[in-house]
């Protein structure tokens, strides 16, 4: 019943996302093949259901994605470039999931640059990344007050370095819980 | 014609073994040639070594960063009230001459005195005398410089100035205040979170700067003297690149709060916020023009950023940069007539600075390749801006044409985001 619900959820997201502003174009292509919900809802988790046993091991797999996994929460770009590619459709998606299922969880996104050029130029650049992705969770029904887009610039790298592996892991918008 | 002047290590050694705590201190190294350099001397101060501070390099390494003066090797020790012959000192090519003397005052402070000679002339052209607290020597000396540089251009020096800028060890912050040569920096502000931005108020009392310590951009404003901060804007989203105006009334920023990064002016507390800009682009680092009536700024409206004006009262937007794709960071000279700014060519990042009123194409004035944050002294002949050298962050001044450079701090933390302050005391 849940799945069901979910999966008509993301279906009318993916057509939402598809339709939406041409600054946030999402591209209306099959999602990867995985599927995640957040650590957090733990009734249903996988890993607790079968607990009462007393020699029971459950074992979860973080490799495969599975009901335990932590939920992704980083969006990465390309140079100069604001747009959620369709590998990270599923991020925005599960914590749109998430925000919509529970209106009282609120989210930051921070953006954030590589580190070449100006500081208040890349605060800025950060800023527009991590407003494209509020838009997107907002077209997929999360509240406006649930989410604050806000920009670290070149500031906070993920990882340190001057060449574009570097570069490429730090232009990236962090979804973070408050 | 480039070289690198390590005379002030070899004067210091040359002076005298007993004062280790002062040697660390002289990490200016200025390169360059400048086309009309008047040669002075500036001769050792009598008793200046029984002192913290050696009053006669700190002010003959302020003269020679300013491009204007080129200093004349010597280990005379010549006070104000001396005689010195003329003649000689015309010999060793010297246009002008500089002595003094540093006298401990029975209540802990120096008399500090000095005089200025035209050597051409053979004119004395006079001298001060100025009791200041230990603290205060390095001050002195800046002052002598002062007025060294106004009796020899007639115009004011910047030498007793200050600057502010940031530092980063590891994950902590500083915001610092340090004399114009990068000395006795002190911190006005500890973070373990990233600090950009500083802003002198155009009184020199105050620092505007963007502070991070709430996960997101904050603009403050910070009394230097008492530590006192404030608020400016902590509006939804991101608040970043406060400048002040002229009058110390208002200020302008960047904010996010309206979605999109826009250009807001607002009273000195961050009161009543007016938008300027109305763009569905990023408009940023906003600064006010000499005579307060223009915003410069930096809009990515034609795709990459360029730096754009418009009447502060709202009003038509003109583009300013036509050169490169990526133009941004710009500061007026207090003249109005300069603008410095950041342009990216082939990948670098290099400090430019074009007349306003003329079309010839700007030039390049640095051969390093990630300047940042350009700010003019307030006598508008220097800049001071950031920029990597051997791997760190650094912080250099330079004249206007680029002919003379300064690498002003090199400390163990890396340092940013310079500011030069107003003449303020």
């Amino acid at each position: 019943m849940k799945n069901i619900k979910f999966t008509a959820f993301a279906l009318v997201a993916a057509a939402v996302m598809a339709g939406c502003a041409s600054n946030v174009p999402l591209e209306n292509k099959a999602a990867p093949v995985e599927s995640r919900t957040p650590a957090t809802s733990s009734s249903s988790s996988g890993a607790a259901t079968n607990a009462n046993s007393g020699s029971k091991v459950a074992s979860v797999d973080l490799t495969k994605n599975t009901a335990n996994a932590e939920l992704a929460r980083v969006v990465y770009f390309d140079y100069d470039s604001f747009v959620i590619k369709d590998e990270f459709r599923p991020v925005v998606e599960a914590q749109a999931k998430v925000l919509s299922a529970d209106r009282t969880k609120k989210l930051s996104v921070e953006g954030h640059t590589d580190e070449r050029g100006g500081s208040e130029y890349n605060l800025a650049l950060g800023q527009k990344r991590a407003e494209s992705v509020t838009k997107a969770l907002k077209l997929l029904g999360v509240n406006d007050t649930q989410v604050e887009a806000v920009s670290f610039g070149k500031e906070r790298p993920a990882v340190q370095g001057s060449d574009e592996a570097a570069w490429a892991k730090n232009r990236r918008a962090e979804l973070t819980s408050r | 014609m480039h070289y690198l002047i390590h005379r002030f290590f070899v004067l210091l050694l040359l002076l005298t073994g007993l004062i280790g705590a002062a040697e660390a201190q002289f990490r200016v190294e200025i390169s360059g040639v400048g086309a009309t350099q008047v040669p002075i001397a500036v001769a050792r101060f009598r008793d200046e070594d029984r002192t913290t501070q050696i009053l006669s390099a700190i002010v003959r390494a302020d003269l020679e960063r300013a491009g204007v003066f080129r200093g004349i090797d010597t280990t005379a020790l010549i006070d104000e009230a001396g005689q010195p012959q003329m003649s000689e000192w015309r010999s060793k090519g010297a246009d002008a001459l500089v002595g003094g003397s540093v006298t401990r005052l029975a209540d802990g402070r120096f008399d500090v005195r000095f005089k200025l000679w035209d050597v051409v002339k053979g004119k004395d052209l006079g001298g001060q005398s100025n009791a200041v607290a230990p603290a205060d020597l390095r001050l002195a000396a800046h002052h002598i410089a002062d007025f060294v540089y106004e009796k020899l251009t007639g115009e004011k020096g910047v030498f007793s100035t200050r600057i502010a800028y940031v530092t980063r060890s590891g994950t902590r912050y500083a915001l610092r205040v340090a004399d114009a040569d990068g000395e006795g920096g002190q911190v006005a502000l500890n973070s373990p979170e990233p600090i950009i931005s500083p802003a002198w108020s155009p009184n020199g009392q105050e620092l505007a700067y963007v502070s991070f310590e709430a996960q997101k951009a904050v603009v403050y404003a910070q009394e230097v003297a008492s530590g006192k901060r404030r608020v400016i804007a902590n509006f939804r989203g991101s608040n970043s690149a406060p400048a002040w105006s002229p009058d110390g009334q208002s200020l302008v920023a960047t904010l996010s709060r309206e979605g999109g990064s826009q250009i807001f002016v607002m009273g000195r507390n961050g009161e009543n916020p007016r938008r300027v800009t109305s763009s569905p682009s990023i408009d940023t680092e906003a600064t006010f023009s000499p005579d307060g009536r223009t915003l410069y700024f930096v809009s990515d409206r034609s795709g990459g950023p360029q730096i754009y004006r418009v009447p502060v009262a709202g009003g038509a937007v003109e583009r300013v940069s036509f050169t490169g794709d990526y133009n941004i960071s710009p500061a007026l000279s207090p003249d109005g007539r300069y603008m410095a700014y950041i342009s990216r060519q082939s990948g670098a990042f290099k400090l430019y600075v074009a007349e306003l009123s003329k079309g010839a194409t700007p030039q390049a004035i640095t051969d390093t390749r990630d300047d940042e944050s350009p700010s003019f002294a307030p006598n508008g002949r220097l800049i001071i801006y950031a920029t990597r050298s051997g791997g760190r962050d650094v912080l250099m001044t330079t004249t206007l044409d680029g002919k003379i450079k300064a690498k002003l701090v090199s400390t163990t933390a890396d340092v940013r985001e310079p500011m030069w302050g107003p003449y303020d005391r």
